[in-house]
């Protein structure tokens, strides 16, 4: 009786939410349709939604003409690089703030955080000079380091709020059981941090892929990843949708599969545990 | 209970990271400081080598005076208010919907958070050209399809398609944050109310918004701070021009397309300034939740 009315409710709910996510969803779908067609169908009026030939020209016309692979190889080695150097640094410290905190850990916390509400405008010039003088400027070790230390915050952030959920008694029954400091780390503690951890790379792969301050001001030919690629399409020469398209619909794909893995970690990261 | 021993193997554990974040944090921000107060204008000879001219604060009062500064501050009021009110709004009804029980909801998440992955450069360029663009964009065919005239988007309504184009980046971050708090409500709670009698805006005013005011407070502080440094969306729109001249992009501009580094330096000393304002209230609200 509770839900008489449940199933009309639920189709009209059903329609209305599938025609908002749909309407939000439709400039990514667009673009991806738009890859596959010619130039002038891409500008045809009406659109065309069916009724093209499909094509994979642009494609390879995009990776002809610009290396696009040249770029994706920076995307990768940048955004991997900084996270696997930002976790490296970060582990250690969220562990001993979960697991030893003291009373100094919340400011440190919170310090750390303030850290990156730094506006990136206010420091730019400085960077560059630092870049320029260490011979920094247009490289990838120069940007994996930046991302790392922009993005450092929220990966001690994350992975204090998973640890912090690992619960002590678990310790003390290894302890119990005779395990030493070694294998309470290697059997009992790594195995559950494993999921904490792996969601936040995943999240800090994606926060690094589209950073698009640093990779367009630190950057030129040589170490651009994605972002500073699709920009240089902000002044075309003649007919472009289509090669837009497909340079976008490559340079968004593995992201948006990632994203979709990391739904519930980005509400932690992002709100800084605050909201789960 | 912790002894000595692990205490000093746990500072031990943390020092790269704040050695590393105190760094980050010290040196370029004095380095900002230092310039606040010189003279610096690299293309008309001056060098850190021969040293720079003391203005005092000459360079921050020229800041605030310059003709561009207050049309600044009223584009981004504008752009990050416009956003936040778009996205909240939204974000809160968005989250309502998805909660009610439909069919395939995964996949209409997943179609409505999608924005948020996409790369600043790409959604820009996207709504710029493909559907923004006067001759060959999407609003074009469909204003002449009703026979209306079609509009020139990035110039003649500039602030508008930003916000419309950042609304969309940021829609998805809102309603997912909004829907994990409208999740923990306890539905009994609303079904005991409907009992009552009481009206679905009853409802809603009295019992969910409530309930989710914490998180619509940390939508708006995240969201704040980092739309106080859009930067992408506009270098490769409109490219701080029609009045989309943020304090972000003015500041930019100072630095790399006038290189004038003192006043750029006083600039971003203000946007820091301002930037933690926010920051202190989004602070509170995340030291009081580590408490818990």
């Amino acid at each position: 009786m509770a839900r008489a009315v449940s199933t009309r409710r639920k189709v009209m709910t059903t329609a209305l939410a599938w025609a908002i996510g749909l309407l939000i969803f439709f400039p990514i779908y667009w673009t991806i349709l738009t890859s596959f067609k010619t130039e002038a169908q891409a500008i045809n009026n009406p659109p065309l939604f069916f009724g093209f030939d499909w094509t994979l020209e642009n494609y390879s016309v995009v990776q002809e003409r610009s290396d696009y692979m040249r770029f994706l190889w920076n995307s990768v080695i940048i955004a991997g690089g900084s996270t696997a150097l930002g976790i490296l640094v970060a582990v250690p410290a969220a562990w001993s703030m979960a697991f030893v905190p003291s009373r100094r850990t919340k400011d440190i916390l919170l310090w750390m955080l303030s850290t990156k509400m730094l506006p990136a405008v206010g420091v730019l010039y400085p960077i560059s000079l630092i870049f320029v003088e260490f011979n920094l400027l247009d490289t990838r070790i120069g940007l994996i380091l930046v991302l790392m230390l922009i993005n450092l915050p929220i990966i001690v952030w994350m992975l204090y709020t998973y640890f912090r959920e690992i619960p002590g008694e678990i310790l003390e029954a290894a302890r119990m059981d005779g395990a030493g400091l070694r294998e309470e780390i290697l059997y009992v503690l790594t195995p559950m941090a494993i999921p904490g951890i792996a969601s936040t790379v995943l999240l800090n792969v994606i926060l690094a892929w589209n950073e698009a301050f640093w990779t367009l001001n630190l950057t030129a030919a040589n170490a651009g990843p994605l972002t500073a690629f699709i920009a240089s399409y902000s002044s075309p020469e003649g007919l472009f949708y289509a090669k837009l398209s497909a340079a976008s619909t490559m340079a968004i794909a593995p992201i948006l599969i990632l994203g979709w893995f990391s739904q519930k970690q980005l509400v932690r990261g992002l709100t800084f545990g605050a909201v789960k | 209970m912790a002894t000595q021993h692990s205490r000093s193997a746990a500072r031990l554990m943390m020092a790269p990271a704040v050695i590393l974040l105190l760094g980050w944090m010290l040196v370029p921000l004095t380095m900002t400081l230092y310039f606040s107060f010189k003279k610096y204008l690299p293309m008309r000879g001056d060098s850190l080598e021969r040293g720079l001219d003391w203005v005092g604060f000459e360079n921050y009062s020229r800041f605030l005076n310059s003709s561009s500064f207050w049309p600044s501050v009223q584009a981004t009021l504008l752009i990050v208010g416009g956003v936040l009110v778009i996205t909240v709004v939204l974000g809160v009804l968005l989250a309502i919907l998805l909660d009610q029980p439909i069919w395939g909801q995964g996949i209409v998440r997943i179609l409505i958070i999608a924005p948020f992955f996409v790369m600043p450069t790409v959604s820009a360029l996207v709504w710029k050209n493909m559907f923004m663009d006067p001759v060959n964009g999407m609003f074009a065919h469909l204003w002449r399809f009703f026979g209306a005239e079609p509009v020139s988007w990035l110039s003649d309504a500039s602030v508008q398609s930003i916000i419309m184009i950042v609304s969309w980046q940021w829609l998805p971050f809102a309603t997912l944050i909004l829907l994990t708090a409208i999740q923990s409500l306890d539905s009994e709670q609303i079904e005991a109310a409907e009992m009552d009698g009481a009206s679905v805006l009853s409802r809603f005013f009295y019992i969910v918004l409530p309930h989710l005011s914490r998180a619509i407070t940390i939508v708006i502080l995240i969201q704040t701070i980092f739309l106080l440094s859009i930067f992408a969306e506009i270098f490769v729109t409109t490219g701080g021009a029609f009045g989309t001249r943020t304090l972000t992009y003015l500041i930019f501009q100072r630095v790399v397309d006038s290189q004038n580094i003192g006043l750029g330096s006083a600039g971003g000393v203000y946007a820091i300034i301002l930037a933690n304002i926010v920051a202190i209230f989004l602070m509170r609200i995340v030291g009081k939740n580590l408490d818990r």
